[in-house]
């Protein structure tokens, strides 16, 4: 079967009877068999994607299909679906199954989307290599011998490799935009607030986000306006009105765009990522945009401010896998302090717990002040900077990654050096801002490498079209 | 800062881990090194600056007090380690 890179192309097909969804699903199916050792999925749903298939086969013969027919899509582990199990790629949640189905998810179903498997990521989606998980690591098409990047590693190459269309995964400092660069593919953070959370494996709160990845701009765009929007179980969702992307992708005027000098100067950014944004530099000129490099001074106070916040938000999150509810319990649970403490410390790997003990030291009492008040005070000057200069440009670009795909166990001994892999991405989530990854060509090594774009709250009718723009360009 | 053996141990506590002297030694290195590199916020000033509580702009959502059915009690139970007909069971902590 050929390969098919957007939905549009599916529905043609489709439409000229040269294609069914059963027909697709089992390609994707045969495909993922067939890359099983870049372990990918973590739970496949054969039987059940292929009976949705036929059933929405035959609602494509009554002509009543919903807008997301012939999209077979994969879940990151961190997202609820009725009577399917979840486990965060961790050991604690052992045995898990879902008793709800996320917003995001149920409204994809609704549509007529096929939920085709539960996709592998960093344990709790702590991590920026899928080396974190408790299933193993997952590798990258490109490459096997190098990380898909993380935390949705599972669900970047599940996109890269063709084994579903779409992946709808999580980004809290980068998750979905990293492993998309390191793929190939597109991946979207839209803003803070966009999508309901409902049903999303809480991380840490006031950064997470559900994102997209695919390889259109048009499919990212309608999966954006199908997840959006308000919703009764979430009471932090945004209320603003969910403008529909997959309409507008065009645009007609000139542009004022910014770059941060500091992220293309830097000497710890490779030659071909630094060339790679140029390039596109020299062509928006030459289209006669503005183009303009800025100073972020901030810029080597983003990740403090981010391990700070996040260690914090989720060493509280976590308390709540303590073998009571769900989940493992440990077997020496002899009294109720040993369950908690055995449960948590077989149960939990070492990030996930390096992170607790982090969040729990900046949050107790003598430290408070010091770390945890002091990075939310950070927090608010460089939202004000962000918010400055997305007043005077529409754009923002910047790489995505420092570097394109490392080698599988090159980062590992180190935490601190893992962390600098989302050193350019966690700003738009410590500003809630929305930010996007594209494709930018390879490097000498073939490895994919993402450009990135950030823009204004709310602006992701523009930033699709713009990213549009990019891409054909 | 710094932290000490027995700081990492009240700390440990209080999330509920527990490390052996070898994982201690290691986590007691990565925390401090870890720490050491995020005090690095401590060159920017924040004397005048309100600490940054919130992200999203949205106001309380008030509705309607409407019971609607809860997750049936079958569901909760579901995933217990260990459950009775209507409890989460757990060791007994009152003598």
């Amino acid at each position: 079967m050929k390969t098919y890179y957007s939905l549009k192309q599916i529905t043609d097909d489709l439409r000229e009877g040269n294609v069914s969804c059963k027909k697709l699903v089992e390609h994707y199916l045969f495909t993922i068999k067939n890359k099983a050792h870049l372990n990918a999925f973590l739970e496949v749903y054969d039987k059940e994607a292929l009976d949705r298939a036929q059933e929405i086969d035959h609602k494509i013969a009554q002509g009543k299909q919903g807008r997301l027919a012939g999209m077979v899509i994969g879940l990151k582990d961190v997202l609820c679906y009725q009577d399917h199990r979840l486990q965060a790629g961790s050991k604690i949640l052992d045995g898990f199954v879902s008793q709800f189905t996320a917003t995001a998810v149920q409204r994809l179903i609704d549509e007529d989307a096929i939920i085709i498997g539960r996709q592998n990521c960093d344990e709790f989606a702590m991590g920026s290599s899928n080396e974190n998980s408790a299933f193993g690591p997952v590798l990258n098409d490109a490459d096997t011998t190098r990380v898909p990047g993380g935390s949705s590693g599972g669900s970047a190459v599940a996109v890269q490799a063709g084994m579903c269309l779409a992946s709808i995964g999580s980004d809290t400092g980068g998750s979905v935009r990293q492993p998309a660069a390191f793929c190939g593919i597109i991946g979207l953070k839209p803003t803070y607030s966009r999508i309901s959370r409902y049903g999303l494996i809480a991380y840490a709160s006031s950064f997470d986000t559900i994102g997209i990845l695919a390889t259109s701009i048009e499919d990212t765009a309608l999966l954006l306006e199908i997840m959006s929007g308000k919703d009764d179980f979430d009471s932090t969702v945004s209320h603003t009105e969910v403008p529909p992307y997959s309409q507008k992708l065009s645009i007609s005027n000139k542009l004022k765009v910014a770059y941060i000098r500091e992220t293309i100067d830097s000497e710890g950014i490779q030659e071909s990522i630094r060339n790679g944004i140029l390039k596109k530099i020299d062509f928006l000129k030459s289209e006669g945009h503005q183009v303009e490099a800025v100073d972020l001074p901030l810029l080597d106070y983003l990740l403090p401010t981010y391990y700070i916040l996040i260690t914090a938000e989720s060493s509280s999150n976590l308390s709540r896998y303590d073998g009571v509810k769900y989940g493992f319990r440990s077997p020496q649970s002899n009294t109720l302090e040993h369950m908690y403490k055995y449960t948590r410390t077989q149960g939990f790997g070492e990030e996930v717990k390096r992170r607790i003990m982090l969040g729990t030291f900046v949050l107790s009492a003598s430290y408070y002040d010091a770390y945890y008040t002091k990075a939310q005070k950070v927090r608010r000057i460089i939202k004000e900077k962000t918010d400055e200069l997305l007043a005077m440009y529409d754009f923002v670009i910047l790489p995505t990654t420092p570097s394109t795909a490392f080698r599988i166990g090159e980062h590992t001994a180190n935490p601190l050096e893992m962390y600098l892999a989302d050193l350019f991405t966690v700003q738009a989530n410590v500003v809630g801002i929305p930010a996007i990854s594209i494709p930018n060509g390879y490097d000498e090594n073939g490895l994919p490498i993402g450009l990135q774009v950030m823009t204004n709250y709310f602006g992701e009718e523009r930033l699709l079209a713009f990213s549009k723009y990019l891409m054909e360009n | 800062m710094q932290a000490d053996r027995e700081t990492l141990r009240k700390i440990a506590h209080l999330a509920r881990l527990e490390f052996n002297p070898d994982s201690e030694k290691e986590m007691l290195d990565s925390v401090n090194e870890i720490l050491t590199w995020v005090e690095k916020l401590n060159e920017i000033d924040t004397t005048h600056v309100e600490p940054l509580t919130h992200m999203s702009e949205e106001v309380n959502v008030m509705r309607e007090d409407i019971a609607k059915p809860p997750l049936p009690h079958d569901r909760a139970l579901l995933n217990a380690p260990k459950k009775d007909a209507d409890y989460f069971r757990v060791p007994k902590v009152i003598e």
